[in-house]
């Protein structure tokens, strides 16, 4: 490149100007690109509540049906494992599920709107792995003082009989509680909240 | 040698003098073959980057032929590989060339990168090799895991909500990076999708790029050796090292007998224990994926487990994920963490040889309890082994610019 008579200055600006505004357009013919990546609109529109009947299930029986990809647990509970469930309290790493997601009606002890259902994203809060529900009480090869709930067989997390979990398990939060509300007794929709609930 | 020239050859150095005028075709022969000097001292740790190289080649044209006959959607995939297998003719020997290929790119990789700590050969002037060999493992673990998610059997479907949301423990911008990952709320059909974009095309893209790098980083210095002496420090009156030998044909040659003594351990495999008792495809994977049951026991494939015995050490899913990611990222370090004065595991003390042993023992007991059930007994191993994983990096940044050496000879020794 000759260099006599050049004015390195403006040399300079050009070179840095140019480089500027091809990095800036770059980086806007990135944007659908990675775009692209995102849900699709087919994807977002799959995403309707789930109705179920839950009459027929046996005391510690559990239904699963899948909501927006995710599987959901609907569980019985019997009267012996809820009599069970404040005991488990300092055991556990949120009992009051503070730092837990969840309907704000969900929000106590047996973490439902009634009770008897467990409504819960089986999905574990650690890689979201399908922990097992093991609802008998007594003991597990995995743990000898075994109260019921659920067992993550990849990471070894456990959640009493509410998906509250355990300490020293690698979950950090309790289980997801869906939205869900009765629309009749004994039917549930899963995804929509009781009217008037966050 | 016959002295009249035929016409034929004659010929034949008319056609390649007419290339070379307009392609260096022996310039390049020369520069990187015949003219190129290597160490004569070179033992079995060497086969392992040919080999390499050979299985890349092999994943390549088997990964051609496998898509002819895949399906690449979350309703087909499981059923073509299936097809691949029963219907397709030899489909099943090319499914398993590519399956068991996969495994033993692994074993060659492992071994290639364990003969840099016994000689020294991420060490100065080598550290941009040894990055952009790391930068390669990196890459194969990304389309490894990506194609194993292909197949669509149980394990890949888990294998690929464990790995995609390890993305999740990032705080506050990890659940919608997994969304954007997966392309939906779930893996889907839109994740198998974008992962055989990836792992057919963009991610080879990648990884012959980086062997491209790799070699040519190579040529520059050349390589080290069992002494971790430079050759090119004692050069005879012909200008080439005296203690070097063209790389062809004394090391194509070698590099022949290597090749074939591989072929025969692989073919072994391929033909009577293509799945390794379920450790190159694991027995959940010949179950369809089933989004709602996660198989009983979930562990990756054999070449993540000692990561993934890491990651479950670990009681705090952020702090695993972390540590997990440490545990990769300090290989890049490597060059800068080993300060010794000496190369090879020859001259160094006693100290290299016992944190060397240990860090290989601390890595093959990791793969062994990644794969384990997970008894509180073995995840305390597991924390105990995590530890020696990472002393070994540790101790070596500490020990090594003032641990005990021998006196390295001027030339090389057999």
């Amino acid at each position: 490149m000759p260099t006599d008579g050049v004015n390195k200055g403006r040399r300079r600006f050009l070179v840095a100007t140019t480089s500027v505004v091809g990095a800036v357009g770059a980086g806007f013919a990135a944007v659908p690109f990675i775009q692209s990546w995102n849900p699709s609109a087919k994807a977002q529109a799959v995403g309707a509540p789930v109705q179920v009947y839950v009459g027929a299930l046996e005391p510690g029986q559990l239904l699963k049906v899948q909501w927006r990809g995710q599987t959901i647990g609907i569980l019985r509970r019997t009267e012996e494992t809820l009599a069970l469930l404040p005991e488990n309290d300092p055991q556990l790493r949120d009992p009051q599920s503070l730092e837990s997601e969840q309907p704000s009606f969900a929000q106590n002890e047996g973490r439902a709107l009634d009770e008897k259902f467990l409504v819960v994203n089986m999905h574990c809060t650690h890689l979201g792995c399908v922990p097992q529900a093991i609802p008998q009480v007594g003991p597990q090869p995995f743990e000898e003082n075994w109260r019921g709930g659920f067992f993550c067989p990849c990471h070894k997390s456990k959640f009493d009989m509410a998906g509250r979990v355990y300490k020293g398990v690698p979950a950090p939060t309790n289980l997801r509680i869906p939205p869900y509300s009765y629309i009749e007794d004994e039917t549930l929709l899963i995804g929509v909240n009781p009217e008037g609930v966050a | 040698m016959a002295k009249p020239a035929s016409t034929l050859a004659k010929r034949a150095d008319e056609l390649l003098n007419w290339f070379d005028k307009r392609l260096p075709v022996s310039a390049f022969w020369k520069a990187t073959m015949t003219g190129y000097y290597a160490p004569k001292n070179f033992n079995f740790w060497y086969y392992m980057g040919s080999l390499a190289l050979l299985v890349l080649v092999m994943q390549i044209l088997t990964g051609i032929f496998l898509t002819m006959h895949y399906k690449p959607s979350a309703e087909e995939a499981f059923a073509s590989v299936e097809y691949i297998m029963r219907d397709v003719d030899w489909g099943w020997l090319i499914r398993y060339m590519h399956s068991t290929g996969a495994s033993f790119f692994f074993i060659l990789v492992y071994l290639h990168m364990f003969r840099s700590l016994l000689y020294g050969s991420h060490q100065k002037p080598r550290e941009l090799l040894w990055v952009f060999g790391v930068l390669i493992y990196l890459a194969l673990m990304a389309e490894a895991f990506m194609g194993y998610v292909l197949p669509w059997g149980q394990m890949s479907y888990w294998g690929a909500q464990v790995i995609i949301n390890l993305f999740g423990a990032i705080p506050s911008i990890g659940e919608p990076l997994t969304e954007w990952i997966r392309g939906d709320y779930f893996i889907s059909d839109a994740t198998l999708n974008r992962f055989f974009a990836l792992h057919v095309i963009a991610l080879p893209l990648v990884l012959l790029g980086l062997v491209l790098m790799h070699l040519v980083a190579l040529r520059e210095n050349g390589s080290n050796n069992p002494d971790g002496i430079e050759i090119k420090a004692n050069k005879g009156e012909d200008g080439h090292p005296v203690d070097g030998i063209p790389f062809h044909p004394y090391y194509t040659v070698k590099d022949i007998f290597g090749v074939s003594m591989f072929l025969l351990v692989f073919a072994f495999i391929l033909f009577f224990w293509p799945e390794a008792g379920g450790l190159f495809l694991e027995h959940d994977n010949f179950v369809p994926a089933n989004p709602l049951a996660t198989p009983e026991h979930i562990k990756p494939v054999w070449y993540f487990t000692p990561y993934y015995a890491i990651l479950k050490a670990v009681p705090d899913k952020l702090m695993g994920v972390i540590l997990m990611g440490c545990s990769v990222m300090v290989l890049f370090f490597l060059p800068w963490l080993d300060r010794s004065p000496v190369k090879s595991i020859r001259y160094r003390g006693m100290w290299y040889k016992i944190l060397v042993f240990m860090f290989a023992i601390a890595f093959v007991r990791l793969g062994m309890l990644g794969m384990a059930a997970g008894t509180p007994a073995e995840t305390i191993e597991m924390r105990i082994w995590t530890f020696v994983y990472f002393a070994f990096f540790i101790l070596l940044f500490f020990l090594s610019p003032k641990g005990k050496t021998k006196p390295v000879p001027d030339r090389l020794t057999h």
